[in-house]
């Protein structure tokens, strides 16, 4: 393997766990603040996609495609924080894990009878298709460079929000102790609303970003939020940080085992055995990781006990 | 009165036996129960809802009323799949079970249903273990052997100049075949060879991989939603070798969401929609007008499959299976495909050509370039023992 692929593979690496990033934020905000386990953050991932496809499809225009996506998964996040999902903060986790996930139903039925069995298309824009050559040589896709950079964008963005502003300093205050800012006269309940629809908005945008390299289609959510749920337990769960951190840890940690593992297993095996037992092991390299980590520090990496 | 009494007794026992009669008849004598496990929802499908509905327009244009169809969705689960078999046996005690697209999902269903004397026709998965030694008198299968697109494209691909390939496709008892079954026709040498994950939807690691492989072709076996999202990475990735495949990546449901990616593509099928004869031009017309699409290879498959087994209702009564067999395996209906016969197997033995992907108007589709193997068998019909 040569240098020049060991770093484009490491930039792949980076480019999955900042789309990573973008799903685990808004679940670990939602997590963090009010203390609430949303199996259905993925299906807002489909929804994004799909208001993104729906758009582009009338308008050409991938830009307002991106608006779309996030207008209508901020919309529907905040519908169903309004209607379903604020009468299940005071439930327990069971109750919350079954609700959020009769949504996941609601919303996979409901995008099929409004589009359909079949996947729908959305492209690349003309002015992000083909590759740029990175110093080293590394002829890279520009879409996925943009992607990362719009994705570190949106991770300074959310530091500086929870950090610097008045609505930050809400949040993390209702991260602490839920009872007090409320009875220190913040109204709790539109906090809540911002947040599940900023989680949602985020997550509309990563499907928007993803779906247009990759199909857009009914239950398309599902895989990645389980990637997701893996990055901030490794993250550690309510934390921004860890969830940037744990996002880029799985991101390569999966593309490099990808990569590595059938390379290491073809130096002693027959080469289709070793890519036979490499990527069967690469597919579960990210769960190793995460049992490692949870060994280590039972909080995650950035988790407070 | 007390004669009167007596007939109403008579009748009333003759009414019951009659019922019981009857009652054996629903689960004997002409009336045929179908139990289809398929993806209806989760990714693929639309594959599921191609099976499902070429499957149906054949029923509906026979309007057989003896002929009892229950559909259940699989979500593309193993253990879903098993539950809905053991579901479908015993309560809705079906006779014939069908409609699995995933080949990890029939070799966890229809080993179990066989050995329960159901008969299972296969309308697409054809894993290599129940080809061979695993095969079974009611066993049947429709589509092909796995390796039999692959072995054609194998083939193409020495035909079209390929001298060092590089290939992929999902870590599945299915992919496994297909890069088996590429290999075995296939005559130069290989850049490199990979197994992806079932359902992965990045591919920028896979594709990485290609570049530096220094290879002059590709080959890639990646069905569904997963073709999809390889096509866009690979087209926006700057690699511009020839890609050959199945034409389960370029299927008539995937190809309007690839879009101007997959133009020009070669790739391998045993059925086309422009393949010429009368029932393939009828099922491709009354298709498109019963559901507003063109049908891809799955609809032609299970249109087969639905025709077949009404064909062998026509001859033979299902409670009679030996008859109800010899009747499957003379394959006597009017395929889709022109000439369709089984082997020892009961596996297809069949022509398969090469498409290119093509545009008509506003939609891709695919077209006939040529024929690629023909009267083509899999090899591991001489393993089993029927």
């Amino acid at each position: 393997m040569t240098t020049i692929l060991f770093f484009e593979q490491l930039l792949n690496g980076l480019q999955f766990g900042v789309m990573l990033f973008l799903m685990a934020a808004g679940l670990t905000l939602i997590f963090g603040v009010m203390g609430l386990i949303n199996l259905a953050h993925g299906s807002l991932y489909m929804v994004g996609a799909f208001a993104a496809a729906a758009v582009a499809g009338w308008t050409g225009s991938f830009a307002l495609a991106l608006v779309a996506s996030l207008a209508a998964a901020a919309m529907f996040g905040a519908i169903i924080e309004l209607t379903i999902i604020r009468r299940l903060y005071a439930r327990d986790h069971l109750d919350q894990v079954l609700a959020t996930f009769a949504l996941i139903l609601i919303f996979s039925e409901a995008t099929r009878w409004v589009f359909g069995s079949f996947p729908l298309f959305l492209n690349v824009p003309d002015a992000l298709s083909g590759t740029v050559m990175l110093p080293g040589g590394i002829q890279y896709s520009l879409y996925r460079l943009t992607i990362i950079v719009i994705g570190l964008i949106v991770a300074a963005g959310l530091f500086l929000l929870i950090s610097k502003t008045r609505v930050g300093m809400r949040i993390r205050a209702g991260e602490n102790d839920r009872e007090m800012i409320g009875a220190l006269g913040v109204d709790i309940s539109v906090l809540y609303t911002l947040v599940f629809a900023l989680g949602a908005a985020l997550a509309g945008l990563s499907g928007a970003l993803v779906g247009a390299i990759q199909s857009v289609e009914v239950g398309m959510g599902e895989p990645v939020l389980i990637l997701a749920f893996v990055v901030i337990v490794i993250g550690g769960i309510g934390s921004i940080k860890g969830a940037l951190a744990g996002a880029i840890l799985v991101g390569v940690t999966d593309t490099m085992g990808r990569t590595l593992l059938p390379i290491l297993f073809g130096t002693f095996m027959e080469a289709s055995s070793a890519t036979a037992v490499g990527s069967a092991l690469a597919s579960m390299a990210i769960y190793i990781l995460m049992a490692g980590v949870l060994l280590y520090k039972p909080t995650g990496l950035f988790g407070e006990a | 009165m007390k004669f009167k009494s007596l007939t109403k007794f008579a009748l009333c026992s003759v009414a019951a036996l009659g019922l019981s009669g009857a009652a054996m008849a629903e689960s004997h004598g002409g009336k045929v129960k179908i139990g289809m496990i398929t993806t209806l929802t989760g990714g693929g499908a639309g594959i599921g809802a191609d099976i499902r509905d070429g499957f149906m327009l054949a029923m509906d244009q026979a309007g057989n009323d003896n002929i009892e169809v229950v559909i259940e969705d699989d979500q593309r689960k193993p253990e879903i799949a098993v539950q809905l078999s053991d579901k479908l046996i015993q309560s809705e005690k079906v006779d014939i079970l069908t409609g699995i697209i995933w080949s990890n999902l029939a070799l966890a269903v229809v080993p179990a249903a066989t050995a329960q004397g159901k008969f299972y026709l296969s309308p697409n998965a054809g894993p290599t273990q129940l080809a061979g030694k695993g095969c079974h008198e009611n066993y049947f299968n429709v589509a092909w052997q796995n390796d039999n697109l692959h072995e054609a494209a194998g083939a193409h691909a020495t035909a079209s100049g390929f001298e060092n390939a590089f290939i992929l496709a999902p870590n599945y008892p299915a992919g496994q075949d297909a890069l088996t079954g590429f290999k075995r026709l296939y005559e130069g040498e290989l850049a490199g060879e990979l197994y992806t994950k079932l359902g992965q939807t990045d591919y920028a690691a896979e594709i990485a991989q290609i570049r530096a492989s220094g290879a002059d072709g590709i080959y890639f076996f990646l069905p569904g939603g997963m073709g999809i999202s390889f096509l866009k990475q690979y087209a926006d990735s700057g690699i511009d070798l020839p890609v050959v495949g199945p034409a389960f990546s370029f299927d008539q449901g995937i190809l309007q969401a690839v879009g101007e990616a997959a133009l020009g593509v070669q790739n391998t099928s045993q059925w086309s929609k422009d393949i010429d004869n009368e029932t393939n031009k009828a099922f491709v017309e009354t298709f498109q007008a019963a559901y507003g699409r063109l049908p891809s290879l799955y609809a032609s498959q299970s249109f087969d499959t639905a025709n077949l087994i009404l064909s062998a209702v026509a001859k033979a009564d299902i409670a009679d299976q030996d008859a109800f067999r010899e009747a499957l395996r003379a394959a006597d209906f009017a395929s889709v495909r022109g000439d369709f016969r089984f082997g020892n197997n009961q596996h297809p033995i069949q022509d398969i050509y090469v498409r290119e992907v093509v545009k008509e108007g506003e939609i891709y589709t695919n077209k006939i370039i040529g024929p690629s193997l023909t009267d083509h068998q899999d090899v591991y019909a001489a393993e089993c023992a029927l």
